[in-house]
């Protein structure tokens, strides 16, 4: 499978990086918040445990809020707003 | 959902099982059997503390360069320290188990390949090991690929010799070790009787003029010197070019005044180092650990009269595959890499290819049968502790590679293969131990495994804005 890339609605997208391992989650989801606006929301979907503590990371020092963070059974959904 | 969250929390109890009866069985059976069984356990504790801290070398500078985040720089530096400090004590007791390897420009070469391999493969050696732990498929054939790499670059010969220079073949010759080993055959060999054993073992304590084992130099030499000032230095480059602008931002949101330098070290450095409560928590734990496992290794080689696992294999009837001098690898501290070597090295020879007359087998490692070998223990019990703390807490799922992802394991794992064996070890036993132990060497291989980070994330942001523009060509923003 390829990452996915959709648009859900206006300003609300999502990026699916199942099967994919490290840097590969953490690196999409940096180009894909360089490219939507400010305010957009960004869903990513990854299963790669340790892209979560960078993608944690990465969004606090950039001042991206995230909004809602699941994990089950080794799939995480996070939902990113993209700071103004 | 909670049904499978109970199953692998079972099937964490099974595996934990049976590393205890293998220890339990094996113990009764030859008191012997404790020594693998201590590389086992501390194995064990690598790997959950891997896995608990997503803990992984290879992102250190990767994710600093491409995605701005020191989470791991901080975790290495932290273990580095309390590993120094557990490790000076050691030393300074006389029960240390680490040698210092010859240190030259090679070490920084060797580093730079192995780090554009750990780029590309997604994780370090120590890092492979405990994702498949997790399940991930692409970290099991990065295993496979740094394996079979190594044990095949061990022994090659042919054509590699016209690429040996003439002094490293006549040096490697005038070496005159035994003549089954025929070290003036192959690249490797060649390299390192030729090339690597003529530069001189350094620690800081050795430069101040200080002995390694004297508290002067355990204390003052290797570790304030050789590991707290410049993992300090380095901490405060990637807060000032990395962390502080950022920090910046925050206090100021609101005020009309920016952040002083009082405010910088104890809000903004202090904060970066603390970021990551698992990573701390797993760097302090690994730290201790391994310098308590040189301590323990240390103590049963005293207790049992020996100096090499090799002569507990012997007493133990089993002495297939030790080395011409009749050692076995034994490191006597966490390891990676070269135990993966020899279960390819051992498959091979049983299959009829002639592993014994190198010196990376035949000289100093050997081959031993993989489930008498305390280090393939070691291994096993890493992978076997990362998935117990996965499955504890829901993290394991089975992932089988995409072909993108497969070449990009093997490609890496090749580079990590080769890169491993010019530096004599990984990102482990060529960095973590080394600089942990004062031996400059280490900081050396730590320098190229950061210009092959630089590299690799120059290349991975080329290939991920090439897929994206592919896949997002529809999309509209």
């Amino acid at each position: 499978m390829a990452i996915k890339f959709d648009k859900k609605s206006d300003g609300v997208y999502s990026l699916d990086c199942t099967g994919y391992v490290c840097p590969h989650p953490q690196i999409y989801t940096k180009k894909m918040l360089e490219r939507i606006h400010s305010g957009d929301t960004l869903e990513v979907i990854f299963d790669n445990p340790s892209s979560s503590e960078s993608i944690v990371a990465m969004c606090v020092s950039m001042g991206n809020e995230i909004i809602d963070k699941k994990a089950e059974g080794g799939k995480y959904i996070y939902t990113i707003r993209k700071a103004a | 959902m909670e049904n499978e969250a109970n199953k692998k929390k079972i099937w964490a109890l099974v595996i934990t099982g049976f590393f205890s009866l293998l220890s339990v069985l094996t113990f009764a059976y030859n008191d012997l059997y404790i020594y693998l069984s201590a590389y086992l356990w501390f194995g064990f504790i690598y790997g959950m503390c891997l896995q608990y801290g997503r803990f992984c070398f290879a992102s250190a500078f990767r994710d600093l360069f491409a995605v701005g985040v020191p989470r791991m720089v901080v975790g290495i530096m932290t273990a580095t320290i309390f590993f120094a400090i557990v490790s000076s004590f050691v030393t300074a007791t006389g029960f240390s188990t680490f040698h210092p390897s010859p240190s030259g420009i090679h070490s920084a070469i060797a580093g730079l390949i192995f780090g554009i391999g750990m780029v590309f493969a997604g994780g370090c050696a120590s890092g492979s090991l405990y994702k498949t732990g997790e399940g991930n498929g692409a970290a099991l054939l990065v295993v496979l690929s740094i394996s079979i790499t190594q044990s095949s670059f061990a022994d090659l010969g042919g054509w590699l010799n016209k690429l040996v220079p003439q002094s490293w073949h006549e040096s490697a010759v005038a070496k005159k070790l035994p003549e089954v080993i025929n070290a003036g055959d192959g690249w490797l060999d060649q390299y390192l009787a030729g090339y690597v054993w003529n530069h001189p073992t350094v620690t800081f304590a050795k430069m101040l003029g200080m002995k390694n084992e004297s508290i002067l130099g355990a204390f003052i030499g290797n570790f304030i010197i050789g590991v707290v000032i410049p993992a300090l230095l380095m901490l405060a480059v990637v807060y000032i070019f990395w962390v502080r602008k950022n920090y910046a931002r925050d206090m100021s949101k609101g005020k009309d005044t920016t952040p002083g330098f009082r405010s910088h070290v104890a809000g903004g450095f202090w904060g970066m180092i603390l970021s990551s409560k698992r990573t701390s928590i797993a760097g302090l734990i690994l730290g201790i650990a391994c310098g308590l496992q040189m301590f323990v290794i240390e103590g049963l080689r005293i207790k049992f009269g020996i100096r090499n696992a090799g002569e507990i294999l012997t007493m133990l009837g089993s002495d297939f595959g030790l080395s011409v001098r009749g050692t076995v690898f034994d490191p006597g501290y966490w390891y990676v890499t070269t135990q993966e070597a020899q279960w390819v090295g051992w498959v091979m020879q049983k299959l009829g290819w002639n592993n014994m007359d190198n010196i990376f087998f035949g000289y100093i490692n050997g081959i031993p049968n993989p489930a008498l070998n305390p280090a393939d223990w070691m291994s096993l019990a890493l992978i076997g502790g990362a998935a117990v703390m996965a499955l504890m807490n829901n993290e394991f799922k089975f992932k089988k590679p995409t072909m993108e992802l497969a070449l990009w394991a093997i490609i890496g794992g090749f580079l990590m293969g080769i890169g491993s064996r010019l530096g004599l070890g990984c990102n482990v036993g060529a960095f973590f131990v080394r600089v942990a132990n004062g031996d400059v060497g280490g900081w050396l291989f730590g320098l190229g495994m950061i210009g092959g980070a630089f590299i690799g994330v120059k290349f991975f942001n080329w290939w991920t804005e090439r897929q994206m523009a592919k896949e997002m060509a529809a999309l509209e923003l």
